[in-house]
């Protein structure tokens, strides 16, 4: 830093912006500590008047999530006494856990599909980014536009065909159409990010590589992609954001075996509608990992938000 | 480029030699590389997409299987415009993409310019305001209606607090007159770090010798901030509006999980009116003519907008 400079600002701006930069921050986290505070009260304290601040944390939300419950009468529940920590919760209720919920599997889709379409997007994408930076492909431009003019159709306008589609090829409601149409959305984005972070690898590399006797396609996996690992990694990351909080075509074109969880997410219903510890906790795990992934991936987001058109 | 290299090398080597260090042509290469991709987008892409122009002239409905499917010409496309529902989804849809972008520009350029004062911790600060962007809208527009609860909803509360009302007095996803704000209040608490983060590296990329030069012609701040910030900013805050623009236009999930386009279909937006009529009512070929006028319409737009960003570059 030099030692004067016109643009830095003085002690009480930095004070001032500092403050107010702050204070959004603070009350733009106000809904996300709720969620994951509501996730740990009981159903009771959820819809309490006032809202509680303070409360005593209980598993319950996290318990309900998990299992299916039913009632039983007093002799039945005098004759089992509970035998673990979280059938004792559910008995406040003279309820019995009679087996897991479906969250589980939801989420496990969630994996399932966001890893299967994330790798084929990075791979195909890889591929496709490589030759359109270091290759002149007629009409490239005109490609690359195409291949980002498909994210402007709003999903459900595509989704009338693919649901017809799928469901002459036998695809709706399984993971392997739902990776292919993920992946497919996902493509653009991964074509892009990827072509920028490869322009940036020196050509000379690969040359040098070349003029060794290697093949094209030795330079290209040996001393390309170990160079663009970074960018690979990032679009990976935003690649499997996207499709772990996508809802359209999961809600249209998934109702049991490939459900997602957020389609499934606001269907946790308690006793008398949503049950709002359960629904939170659901959503705590459910955003967590992103959030985490948004932290580490704190240098690129800008690049991944704008497809690559803007970079620090 | 690498092709005049490679023929040097081809022509200085053996001919056999020669095919041994190419491997693969580089023209191969490059069609096998590229091949997948456009395949994949040609299948689930833009091979539906011409399917859903087809449907669109045809009376066909996707419940019924065994129904003889009529050409019907121009008449799904006659329907809709002159349908007056489909122009109240219209105004919803400008309402909330006007609003959503009105306050988004607003507080996240000044967000933006505030950060750009590098006060202490402020790579923390801009981390935890970006979260919300990051989540599953679905999910997220979900819990928002437990905040909207009335009496026990935070955010009810937390109003009434401030305006002196019982919280039991207002709703606001069950109100007629509330209901488009409190869709554009959650958008704008999602999306708001999307511009702010964009305005921030339009804000970085000016260098500084410009307001060093501007200091000795003794501008005054005021005069630097408009004559300088302003204009080096605007392309960055219009491909921001535009990204936003194009989202906020097929804005589905957020929504649909917060007023499912209700009270009545206040709040029912283009693409929510889409799905009811082709996943609800199953008129698919009334839908699909409705979704290519849509596609047709952000298409246009874009375009448009984009001639004037890239006259904006220029200057």
């Amino acid at each position: 830093m030099s030692a004067y400079s016109v643009t830095e600002p003085s002690k009480r701006q930095k004070w001032v912006a500092g403050t107010l930069v702050i204070a959004y921050a603070l009350i733009t986290m106000i809904p996300l500590v709720w969620i994951i505070a509501t996730g740990f009260k009981s159903p009771a304290d959820a819809i309490s008047y006032p809202p509680k601040v303070m409360f005593e944390p209980t598993l319950e939300g996290y318990v309900n999530l998990f299992t299916t419950r039913t009632r039983q009468t007093d002799e039945f529940l005098a004759a089992n006494p509970p035998e673990t920590w979280y059938e004792e919760i559910v008995r406040q209720y003279d309820m019995v856990i009679v087996g897991p919920s479906r969250y589980g599997e939801r989420f496990l889709n969630s994996i399932i599909i966001g890893f299967g379409s994330t790798f084929l997007s990075v791979f195909l994408g890889v591929l496709a980014a490589y030759a359109f930076s270091r290759f002149r492909i007629p009409l490239s431009d005109d490609l690359l536009f195409f291949i980002l003019s498909t994210r402007m159709m709003p999903p459900i306008a595509v989704a009338i065909p693919i649901f017809l589609m799928y469901r002459n090829l036998g695809l709706s409601d399984t993971h392997l159409g739902m990776i292919l149409l993920y992946t497919a959305v996902n493509i653009s984005l991964a074509v892009w990010l990827l072509k920028g972070f490869i322009d940036e690898i020196p050509r000379e590399y690969e040359e040098a590589a070349l003029i060794d006797g290697y093949t094209r396609f030795q330079a290209f996996y040996k001393v390309v992609l170990p160079q663009a690992m970074t960018g690979i990694v990032a679009t990976a990351i935003f690649c499997l954001i996207f499709s772990w909080n996508e809802y359209a075509f999961a809600v249209l074109l998934t109702s049991g075996t490939a459900q997602t969880a957020p389609p499934f997410i606001p269907t946790i219903i308690g006793v008398g509608g949503q049950d709002w510890p359960a629904v939170a906790a659901g959503a705590t795990l459910f955003l967590l990992p992103v959030m985490i992934f948004t932290v580490a991936l704190r240098k690129h987001l800008l690049r991944g938000i704008t497809f690559g058109a803007v970079r620090k | 480029m690498t092709d005049t290299a490679m023929d040097k090398l081809a022509q200085r080597t053996p001919p056999r030699v020669a095919r041994k260090v190419r491997g693969l042509s580089d023209r191969a290469i490059a069609w096998l590389f590229v091949g997948p991709t456009i395949f994949l987008l040609l299948a689930i892409n833009i091979f539906p997409l011409i399917w859903t122009i087809y449907l669109s002239f045809t009376n066909y409905r996707a419940n019924r299987l065994n129904r003889e499917v009529e050409w019907v010409g121009l008449r799904n496309y006659e329907r809709i415009l002159t349908d007056s529902d489909i122009w109240l989804n219209m105004q919803a849809t400008a309402h909330f993409l006007f609003w959503t972008l009105f306050f988004q520009v607003l507080i996240g350029f000044a967000l933006a310019y505030l950060i750009n004062k590098k006060f202490r911790g402020n790579d923390l600060w801009t981390t935890i305001i970006v979260l919300p962007m990051m989540l599953s809208p679905a999910v997220v527009g979900n819990f928002w209606t437990f905040l909207y609860q009335p009496q026990i909803g935070l955010f009810n509360y937390i109003v009434a607090f401030f305006i002196g009302a019982d919280p039991s007095s207002f709703e606001m996803i069950g109100s007629v007159t509330l209901a488009p704000w409190a869709i554009v209040i959650v958008d704008t608490w999602m999306w708001t770090p999307f511009i702010m983060l964009i305005c921030l590296a339009g804000l970085r990329s000016i260098p500084e010798y410009i307001y060093e030069a501007a200091e000795i012609d003794r501008a005054s701040k005021w005069r630097q901030f408009w004559t300088l910030t302003v204009p080096m900013v605007l392309p960055f805050l219009m491909l921001a509006v535009l990204f936003r623009g194009i989202e906020n236009f097929k804005m589905f999930d957020l929504v649909v999980q917060l007023t499912g386009g209700g009270p009545g279909s206040i709040t029912e937006l283009a693409s929510i009116n889409l799905k009811r009529e082709a996943f609800e009512k199953w008129r698919t070929g009334y839908s699909s003519a409705y979704a290519v006028i849509l596609f047709v319409t952000v298409f246009g737009l874009a375009s448009i907008y984009v001639k004037a960003l890239n006259k904006v570059k220029e200057r």
